[in-house]
This record gives structure tokens, sequence and C-alpha cells, in this order.
């Protein structure tokens, strides 16, 4: 008998709900429960960053190594203070300067980390499916932190989030993504979460920038920004990839501002109480205006705040107790 | 959490009066014990610390004409026990309104036992700040400490044995205020040949301890 104080909860739940996998992948993998439950665990995750002592104990002694492939400065920080604040320990690799750049395959840079037992692994890859090629043969956590253009989890999940806080619920919402979908990880897991858990999406992208097959995703797809976000409760905005070649789907940096760039008078055609968001780093004046991403509407600062208690939560879902009883 | 099948009722440690009756005995000797009203507050521990936190701040209201802020703790991230439980425990929130900096926190729960709730709750609290002083109200006092930890305001001691449960359960949480000592089928067939065979009901909703 472990438990010395018992979890009954409050009538009506009969057990306590848990994370369903061992991994973070993507979104397609878990379960509406999960969301649910990462989005509830966040709440109490962000009491604890207000509080003045932003530090509990509940994964001490865990080992969590931050594998970073490419270039992050918000996800990565993100994720090292999620894991500060549950006091776990924390290592970090980036591609350069270490064994990769040396050569070595990702499962081989996986095993020999494995041999130091970590927790977790959390993990920034170009390539899509390098989380999932870890999972696969690691017996640890691992996180998706963002991998090619495929999927970037905890990003929808903390956009999830913020909606949620603004909103009260997802679904019945109307949210409309716009921009360089094609390039977007962030697009792609956002439109898998807020589907699954009955918001409609509208995505609009300039036609360049559009991936083939994009009506399987289950969004509506249209073919003006305008169409997009006329009527919407949430506006998002998504950053042109230019390292990814996203710059090359359209003339200029002015033309697309001109074109699809979300504007004032853009920005009127959604709901008066719409919110406006941008998973970041804005390319102020090519995607955003400025006017709009300061504006009172832009919740995009409270994206990143709250990106720190969604990873506190899906560590703490996915690490938090040992499963080995 | 398979608790609940498989034990019987052994013995009523208080019906619904008696619980308000040490409750407000409880709630007396708090305030006595503080010289009055001023500076001290109620944090309750979640779950049914929590009701018993309220219901003492409502009785020195009603005697005192005081309210008395009353918080709410959930320290399952300050568990010792996190990385031997099966699954992460549902985190519920914590809600602390109030600076402890200076001040005197009376925590509630339903029932110690080993200690180790509190030993967890007290590291949270000193996380919110310095109080001048940490106290212990409970319900219910089960013995069997694993830990040098003692309640100062104590609404029932019993002695217990490690296979026996104590269920508390109020009106709030469970529709009915309750407090039931229960044990377990198997570990007291003996035991049961001595006792009336009408106790015997398991009873619905109870928090096991």
């Amino acid at each position: 008998m472990t438990t010395k104080r018992s979890e009954t909860p409050e009538p009506a739940v009969p057990r306590p709900p848990t994370f369903s996998r061992k991994d973070l992948l993507d979104i397609e993998s878990i379960t509406e429960d999960d969301i649910r439950l990462v989005l509830d665990t966040a709440e109490s995750m962000r009491e604890i960053n207000q509080r003045s002592i932003k530090k509990v104990p509940a994964l001490r002694g865990k080992l969590v190594a931050n594998l970073f492939f490419e270039n992050s400065t918000r996800t990565r920080f993100s994720f090292e203070i999620a894991e500060r604040r549950l006091s776990a320990d924390s290592i970090a690799l980036s591609a350069t300067g270490s064994s990769v750049a040396k050569g070595e395959t990702l499962l081989d840079t996986g095993r020999n980390l494995m041999a130091m037992a970590p927790d977790a692994i959390v993990i920034r890859h170009q390539r899509s499916g390098a989380p999932h090629l870890l999972a696969r043969h690691l017996p640890c956590a691992i996180v998706n932190a963002g991998d090619g253009a495929h999927a970037h989890p905890t990003q929808a999940l903390l956009d999830a989030f913020t909606i949620r806080r603004a909103k009260g619920s997802l679904a019945g919402l109307r949210v409309a993504i716009c921009g360089d979908v094609s390039h977007s990880r962030v697009a792609r897991s956002n439109v898998s979460l807020l589907t699954k858990m009955g918001a409609g999406v509208t995505l609009f992208g300039p036609a360049t920038l559009l991936p083939v097959e994009i009506e399987r995703t289950g969004a509506r797809v249209v073919t003006r920004v305008e169409e997009a976000v006329e009527g919407a409760d949430v506006v998002m905005i998504l950053r042109v990839q230019k390292e990814r070649g996203g710059g090359l789907g359209f003339p200029s940096d002015k033309e697309y501002f001109e074109l699809f760039g979300l504007t004032p008078a853009r920005r009127r055609l959604a709901k008066k109480d719409a919110i406006v968001m941008h998973p970041g780093p804005m390319n102020r004046g090519v995607e955003i205006d400025s006017a709009v991403a300061d504006g009172p509407d832009s919740v995009i600062l409270d994206q990143v705040e709250n990106g720190v208690a969604v990873r506190m939560a899906v560590l703490y879902l996915l690490i938090g107790a040992s499963g080995d009883e | 959490m398979g608790e609940a099948a498989g034990t019987y009722r052994k013995l009523r440690l208080l019906d619904g009066a008696g619980q308000g009756r040490a409750i407000a005995r409880m709630a007396r000797e708090i305030v006595e014990a503080e010289g009055g009203t001023d500076g001290f507050v109620l944090i309750g521990i979640r779950t049914r610390g929590v009701p018993l936190a309220r219901r003492l701040a409502a009785e020195i209201e009603r005697t005192e004409r005081v309210r008395i802020p009353v918080g709410l703790l959930d320290i399952t991230l300050y568990r010792d026990d996190l990385s031997t439980v099966a699954a992460s425990p549902v985190l519920k929130k914590t809600e602390i309104p109030f600076p402890v900096e200076g001040r005197t926190v009376v925590l509630c729960d339903d029932v110690i036992y080993t200690g180790r709730t509190v030993r967890a709750a007290m590291d949270a609290i000193l996380d919110f700040g310095r109080p001048r002083k940490i106290l212990l109200a409970v319900l219910v006092d089960r013995g069997r400490r694993e830990l040098p930890i003692e309640a100062q305001f104590v609404g029932k001691r019993v002695a217990t044995s490690a296979t026996e449960i104590v269920s508390v359960t109020f009106r709030e949480t469970d529709g009915v205020d309750d407090v039931w000592l229960l044990d377990r089928e198997a570990s007291a067939k003996a035991a049961r040949r001595a006792l009336r065979p009408a106790a015997r009901k398991s009873p619905k909703r109870r928090s096991k301890k």
C-alpha cells in the first residue's frame, strides 16, 4: 500500500484518468481524454508559475535530455523552464558541438544517451518522424518538440490551452489558420487537435503554400484570406518559413503582406471578441501587421506564458509516476 | 483504489451530530489557543480537508463574528511516493488567495495517519512564504505515524490496525456527514465472529486512509 492519501476524487470520477501513451509524438496518436487531461493539469501548473517560489518537487531525481537538432529559442527555453519548475535535472544537446557533428546517426545518439538513463527525451529534429524512430527503439518517454513539417504537439496543446482560457471551451468555435500551411507543423497539429475537440477549422494559404491533399485534414479550405477570417472566434497566423523554402512561394514580403497579411482591416472581419494568435517568431510586416500583433486582441505572449504550464503538464503526466509498481 | 470492495463497516466513530460537535469544539480550541481570531488562516488539504476547513471557518464566524480566510491546497506534486504510484495522480488546483507570510496557518485534513500528507503540505505551504507558525487540525487521528508529526486540534482519537480504514464523509463532498472505521473482509475473518452481524455493509463513497 503506497497510497497514504487515497485520491478518491469528488463523485462521478470513477478512476483517475491517466495519459494513454508512453510518448507524446503527435496529436493523432493521443485521445480526446489525453488532451483534456493535459489541459486540466496545465491549469494547476499555471498556478505554480504565479507563485513567488515557482518550483515544486514533483520530478525530483528525474533526468530529462533535450535534443535540439534544429534552431529553437522559445520552445527550448520553455521546456527547460518547465523541467526546472518541476525539479527535474536537465541536460541539453545541440547538433553542433556534439557527436552528431561527427557523423553519428540519430539512433546511435539516442542509444548512447539511453545508457545514461534519462526518464524523458525532448527532441526537435528537421526530419519528420525522427521522434517516432527514437520512441520505437528507446524505453524512455519521448516528447516531440517539432519534427520537420510533420507535428508540433506541445504547440497545439498550448494553443488549445490559450484558446480554452480565453473562450471557455473549444467545441463549436470557428478557428481560422492562415499562412504558410505547407511548411507548418504547427498548422498540422492544430488542425488535428481542434477538429478532434469539436472546433471548426478554416485553412487559408496562398496557393503555392498549400500542401496537396489538404482536404484530408478535415478542415475547410478557402482561397481568400478574408474568407477565412470572416466571423472567426480565433485567428491564428502562421509564420512564413523562409528556412524551409516558404519564401519561394511568393515574389516579395511586401506583396505577401498586401495580399495575405493580417492587417487591422482584415482583423475587423473576424468577430469583435476574436483573439489573434501567432506561434512565433513573427515576421512583422509580412504575415502580420504590428498594430494587430501588439493590439488588445493579441494573445501571442499568453501563448508563450502558457507554453511553460502545458509542457510541465506533459512532462508530469509522462514521467511523474514510474508506472512500474 | 480497490479498498472499497472487500471492506465492511466495523465501527461508527462519529455520526453526523457527533461530527458537528467535534468540529464546534475544535473551532473553540483554535480560537482559544490563538487568543482570538487575529492573524490566523485555515488551509484545507484536498480533498476532504477542504470541507473541514470550511466548517471550522463557518463555526468561528458563527461564534466570533469574524470571517477567517480559507485556502485550498493540493499536495500531489509534493508527495514522497510519486515515483512509486502507478499513475500520475490527478492534479487539482491550489488556491491560497492570501499571503501566508507572518501568519499562523492552521492546516486542516480529515484524517492523520502516517503523517506523510502533512509533511508534503508543510513543504507546499513553505513555498508560498514563511508563516509565523503552522498548526494542524484533523477530524480523526488514527495513530500509526511514520513521521514525527502531531495534530494540535483533534476531533476524535482512535487506535487502529494497519488493515483498517477510516472513512470520513462530509455532506458537501459525499452527501452525508459520517465517520466509520472499516476493515478488510479477508483480514478480519476471525474478528468478525465476535461482532454484530448487522454491521457489514459497504458504504458508497468515502476517503480511505
